[in-house]
């Protein structure tokens, strides 16, 4: 049983004075995915069906590989921070809140990572 | 947390069918029905009323079936002319003052639930304690540093302008208790109402805190749970836009930042 105001159980533990810049980054990743995309998917139309030699040499040159991985962090990051705001919104236990979001990172960043490492590998011909 | 259940005691069961009188236009009226004395679960009870010997709102249905068929029903009301903000509640599926929902524009059976998500108290009737300590939280009053002037506080007539759209909110509560995020996140989330009333103040030119104001809103709970869902603006009965002062708060977040 706890005697608690009404006031008290709106005020909480105050504001955290955060969350603009995190809502900020979601519309600028938003806006730069924009013409990202669209670089993006030119070179990616080219190579599907292509032969291994034409894909590598497409990927090599850097303003393909350069927008390749701008693409994938951007994107990525992207998509963590909308999966995050899902979290947040529905998982309300901590221990399950905390494995969530940990896991949401984990997921995000595994693929980007390995996104810029294959497109870093053909660039600079490893 | 999201609950795709209702709680095992709020399930509603079928409830009593009441006899059907003989008229021009009789309609069914199905009513939430809870009683907290009786220990029960929340049931639908069936009226029929005849529209044509009833005044034209959904409000007039239900003061004839209180005050003709069943004294037992009840549900808050005092205006009766959209101005108190008192009997809000969801009608034929969206959150509504049932004085300013007239009963010709519903099609099929009317009915008539409490406003979602919210506590129920009795019948139709919400808890609203919450939704209230939530206005009071982002200080819906004039707050000034400078030395009270002898006569006024002086505002333009396009200072004051800016407050329309923003002053003619009852609190009915329909925005607030139509917005998913508040559902889920209610406790920390201000919700619609309180954020159109906390930007009512921010952009009053008289006021003085504006920047303790947004301080307060700055939280990824209180104001930034909304995603621009715009049931809130779809609902409201007095046809505010919630959904927009929310959108100028955010703006104002930004603008002091970069």
């Amino acid at each position: 049983m706890r005697y608690q105001t009404d006031r008290q159980r709106v005020e909480g533990l105050g504001s955290a004075k955060d969350g603009t810049t995190e809502w900020w980054k979601q519309r600028l990743g938003a806006v730069a995915l924009v013409p990202l995309v669209i670089l993006f998917i030119f070179p990616l139309m080219r190579s599907i069906g292509a032969d291994f030699d034409t894909v590598r040499a497409t990927y090599a040159h850097p303003v393909n590989a350069l927008v390749a991985i701008l693409f994938f962090i951007t994107i990525m990051s992207h998509l963590r921070q909308g999966l995050q705001e899902v979290i947040v919104d529905y998982v309300h236990g901590k221990a399950l809140l905390t494995i969530a979001l940990l896991a949401n990172t984990m997921f995000t960043g595994m693929i980007g990572v390995t996104g810029v490492f294959s497109i870093a590998k053909i660039a600079l011909g490893g | 947390m999201v609950e795709f259940t209702l709680p095992k005691n709020s399930r509603m069961k079928a409830g009593k069918i009441w006899p059907k009188p003989e008229g021009k236009d009789v309609r069914a009226v199905k009513i939430y029905r809870y009683d907290p004395d009786s220990g029960d679960n929340p049931r639908i009870d069936t009226y029929y009323i005849d529209v044509a010997d009833c005044g034209p709102m959904v409000l007039d249905a239900l003061i004839k079936i209180k005050s003709e068929i069943d004294p037992t029903l009840s549900f808050r009301r005092s205006c009766r002319e959209g101005i108190c903000g008192s009997c809000a509640m969801n009608i034929d599926g969206i959150n509504t003052l049932a004085c300013l929902q007239s009963i010709a524009e519903i099609k099929g059976d009317i009915k008539i639930y409490p406003l979602p998500h919210m506590p129920v108290v009795k019948d139709i009737i919400p808890d609203l304690t919450h939704f209230y300590a939530q206005h009071a939280s982002i200080m819906p009053w004039l707050d000034t540093k400078t030395n009270t002037p002898a006569k006024e506080w002086r505002q333009s007539i396009e200072d004051r302008k800016k407050l329309d759209g923003l002053y003619e909110c009852v609190m009915c509560a329909s925005c607030s208790t139509s917005c998913p995020s508040y559902w889920w996140n209610g406790d920390r989330y201000l919700g619609p109402a309180a954020l159109l009333h906390a930007y009512r103040w921010i952009i009053d030119s008289r006021d003085e805190a504006t920047g303790e104001r947004l301080d307060n809103l700055e939280d990824p709970f209180k104001l930034y749970r909304c995603h621009t869902i715009m049931n809130c603006t779809r609902t409201c009965p007095k046809g505010l836009n919630p959904a927009k002062a929310i959108a100028e708060v955010k703006k104002l977040m930004i603008a002091r930042k970069v």
